[in-house]
């Protein structure tokens, strides 16, 4: 019953966005006031409907409903509660569900608490946002019904891939999402603007909080993603320059690059047509990152089925919405109006060196992400890009950025001297100096990118408080703190990196218990190994005593775990956090003559990476914030004058 | 500097960007990308000496062996027409066994021997990546969700 009412909810959400497209289009058309007026209630209805369905699949997956194909795939009885629960997205139609359900959720928060924009774009966006979900809700309802009915029922489910068998799928595919679908919206406004001819300050205004809320989600779902594969695969990195990630990274990358021109369009009326363009760049993205995970192209974790229907459905959604946006903009950019002028040397020239930088970082890793799979078509020869390339490609790009984000918000809007440029930059510059000089004479020797990362950080993390300098810390804007915060989170995961990549430690060994081993400062005695049993999986357990010095003992416990449904193994690593680092142990396996296979490594502030982009969401946070009050202010004002 | 101008300054320095970002790819690319090899190919084809490639096969049965320090393995990896020996470091994947698919991440030394740094292998039969089904020419299906990594990447 619940499979069908969750089905029924999907149709009528579906036929109700067919309904807001047609009378927001016939609205603007025919100048129909009734129809205008329609057009915000559909939504939010709409946004109700769907999320009803997905409330219906978890509910389904809760009670481990065999008789849904979807849940028989996917669940078991003996999984723990919170895993039935996410498992409830851990599949492709459901994922494809959490998807729709956003979109629609998007669009009925615009229509719920959108006020400033010109009420005739506002219809034209809540059209677009209802046409892209059209053609999400035929994806789902024909190529990936979640809720279709299995005969027989079968007596137990197949469960679900372990590697996602753990709290961070609770947190990671949600967060990532609301991010990437939630961009949506900067691409339907992007869309509706261009229809009513309406590119201009107040309607970037009225699209940059939409545009930092995604942000934000997006930022906390890398953030997360990075964090959950680190620990769970037991890899000891944090970044593979997989293609999936490329897939989340390549709309982030778009979505900062907009963040930073709507605001030029917003404080100075200009980049009015490159910042529509972004706007569109940013939700294909999305929508590209969303074919290479969901299409099944991809070899990965992410890619849950091969269907090659899907992917031509995708494909061809892609097409559709991506070339319809970009023909709009080729038909209308004509009709935009040149936006105020400003001097190269200037803030809002800052601006565009990040917009063009964070574009050609995401050129970079675009074409890095498709050369396989274009030269694979053409020439059917397999091949595989991967850090080599990426690194050399998209590192040198990203050194420069940060270095010009240092600079950039210490000049001053239209016009500056470069002369008092220099002047507010002395002591930054005074510090990546020092930086440079300590490393070179106290730190082993390191490669050049570690090394330019490091001086590096230290010189925009001194330059990114500089805005503070000299003002009035308490009547300085809360935005303003959400700037110098964001960019001080730059410097704290560049310096994690870099510092990981320069000092990191491993030790590969095969040790027989009681023996001890050395990784970096530390000494691990290797305690011995015992077999252990959780709700669905059996493991060994292996534990080691850590010291460092004469410092407290650390007691590490890592599991080599066997599930049985379905079959898998997975390696728990043991990570010990400490101030200024973490250790990371990998059991491996063991062999006749009594020793077993570890792998250790000591990462010297590592933790600063995720500490980093932690921080760079927090300000983003305080800037969300910090402009909704100000302009709520400013309207009430306008209201009493 | 006119209005009109400026925005003709702008969209040319876009269009550097993105082609001078293109470039760069480009040339990265020729460098960096892993082709994928059988035995045979890597045979036919003469693979350079320290060029990032991948390797893929059939362990064959009774290859592998474990060095005494307990952590080095060699093993031999066959397509039926052609062999190469291979040489590892790490922890291997689960179910890295013999008679089984492997994918091998690395590079061929001077001697011939292929020293991986990276082995992905068969999984089960739920999660089929088209890339290693398809390299591996066999009709049963295989998975990289079992990766094991060796040395420092």
């Amino acid at each position: 019953m619940i499979a069908e009412a969750g089905l029924a909810a999907l149709w009528l959400a579906a036929a109700l966005a067919a309904l807001q497209f047609a009378i927001g289009a016939l609205g603007l058309t025919r100048g129909r006031e009734a129809m205008l007026l329609s057009v915000r209630p559909v939504a939010m209805v709409q946004a109700v409907l769907a999320a009803l369905a997905f409330l219906c699949l978890i509910v389904v997956f809760v009670r481990v409903d065999l008789s849904v194909a979807l849940v028989a795939a996917n669940d078991h009885s003996a999984k723990p509660l919170m895993y039935r629960f996410a498992g409830a997205w851990g599949n492709h139609e459901g994922s494809m569900l959490m998807w729709v359900t956003i979109l629609a959720a998007a669009g009925g928060a615009v229509a719920l608490f959108e006020r400033r924009l010109d009420e005739r774009t506002l219809v034209a966006t809540l059209a677009a946002q209802a046409f892209i979900g059209l053609g999400f809700y035929a994806f789902l309802l024909f190529a990936s019904n979640p809720f279709s009915r299995l005969f027989p029922v079968p007596a137990e489910g197949q469960g679900l891939n372990p590697l996602l068998q753990d709290p961070g799928l609770a947190f990671h595919p949600p967060t990532l999402y609301i991010g990437y679908v939630g961009l949506s919206v900067a691409f339907s406004f992007a869309v509706g603007a261009l229809v009513t001819r309406d590119v201009g300050a107040a309607f970037a205004r009225a699209m940059r909080p939409w545009v930092l809320g995604a942000w934000i989600f997006l930022t906390l779902g890398i953030t997360a993603g990075s964090y959950w594969a680190y620990y769970e695969l037991g890899w000891g990195g944090w970044w593979f320059w997989d293609p999936v990630e490329n897939a989340s990274l390549m709309p982030w990358l778009a979505a900062t690059a907009l963040l930073h021109s709507v605001t030029v369009l917003a404080t100075r009326d200009g980049l009015r047509a490159w910042t529509v363009m972004l706007a569109v760049v940013a939700f294909s993205m999305s929508m590209v990152g969303t074919f290479l995970v969901r299409s099944g192209i991809l070899t990965s974790v992410h890619a849950f089925a091969v269907d090659p229907r899907r992917g031509s459905f995708i494909l061809a959604l892609l097409v559709l919405y991506i070339g319809g946006a970009l023909a709009l903009f080729a038909l209308r950019v004509g009709t935009v109006r040149e936006g105020s002028r400003f001097d190269p040397v200037s803030r809002e020239g800052a601006l565009v060196v990040n917009n063009l930088l964070l574009s050609a970082i995401l050129g970079v890793v675009l074409i890095g992400t498709l050369y396989p799979l274009g030269a694979e078509a053409v020439t059917g020869e397999k091949l595989s890009v991967g850090p080599p390339y990426f690194n050399a490609a998209a590192g040198p790009l990203a050194l420069i950025l940060v270095a010009v984000m240092a600079a950039g918000p210490l000049m001053r809007w239209r016009r500056d001297e470069l002369r008092n440029l220099v002047g507010r930059l002395a002591l930054p510059v005074l510090l990546v100096a020092l930086a440079l000089l300590g490393l070179v004479l106290l730190a082993p020797p390191i490669g050049i990118f570690p090394l330019l990362g490091l001086i590096l950080a230290a010189g925009v993390a001194a330059a990114s408080v500089a805005p503070l300098w000299k003002r009035n810390l308490r009547r300085t804007p809360l935005f303003t703190y959400g700037m110098v915060i964001s960019h001080l989170g730059i410097a704290v995961a560049l310096a994690g990196m870099a510092s990981e990549t320069a000092f990191i430690k491993e030790t590969l060994v095969a040790a027989r218990v009681g023996e001890t081993q050395t990784v970096g400062p530390w000494t691990l005695r290797f305690n011995g190994v015992k077999p252990v049993a959780g709700p669905n999986w059996t493991a060994i357990e292996a534990t080691l005593t850590a010291t460092r010095g004469g410092g407290r003992p650390y007691l590490l416990t890592t599991q080599a775990r066997s599930f049985w449904t379905p079959p898998t193994e997975t390696n728990e690593a043991a990570i010990q956090t400490v101030w200024d680092g973490q250790l990371y142990v990998v059991l491996g396996k063991g062999s006749d003559d009594g020793r077993w296979q570890l792998r250790l490594w000591w990462k010297p502030f590592v933790t600063l990476i995720w500490a980093g982009g932690g921080l760079v969401a927090f300000g983003g946070f305080l800037t969300l914030v910090g402009r909704v009050r100000r302009e709520r202010r400013a309207a009430r004002a306008e209201a009493w004058a | 500097m006119k209005a009109k101008h400026q925005r003709l300054v702008l969209a040319l320095l876009a269009v550097v960007a993105i082609v001078g970002a293109a470039l760069l790819a480009m040339s990265a690319l020729k460098d960096q990308a892993a082709y994928f090899y059988t035995p045979a190919d890597a045979h036919r084809d003469k693979v350079p000496v320290g060029q990032a490639v991948r390797l893929g096969g059939m362990v064959a049965g009774g290859s592998i062996k474990r060095a005494a320090d307990g952590v080095t393995i060699d093993f031999t990896v066959t397509d039926g027409k052609d062999t190469v020996p291979v040489v590892f470091r790490g922890i291997t994947p689960d179910l890295f066994k013999e008679n089984s698919g492997v994918v091998a991440e690395g590079r061929f030394d001077a001697t011939g021997r292929f020293v991986a740094d990276n082995i992905l292998a068969k999984h089960d039969e739920r999660y089929m990546p088209p890339q290693v089904a398809g390299e591996m020419h066999k009709s049963e299906s295989l998975d990289t969700g079992a990766k094991a990594k060796g040395g420092r990447t």
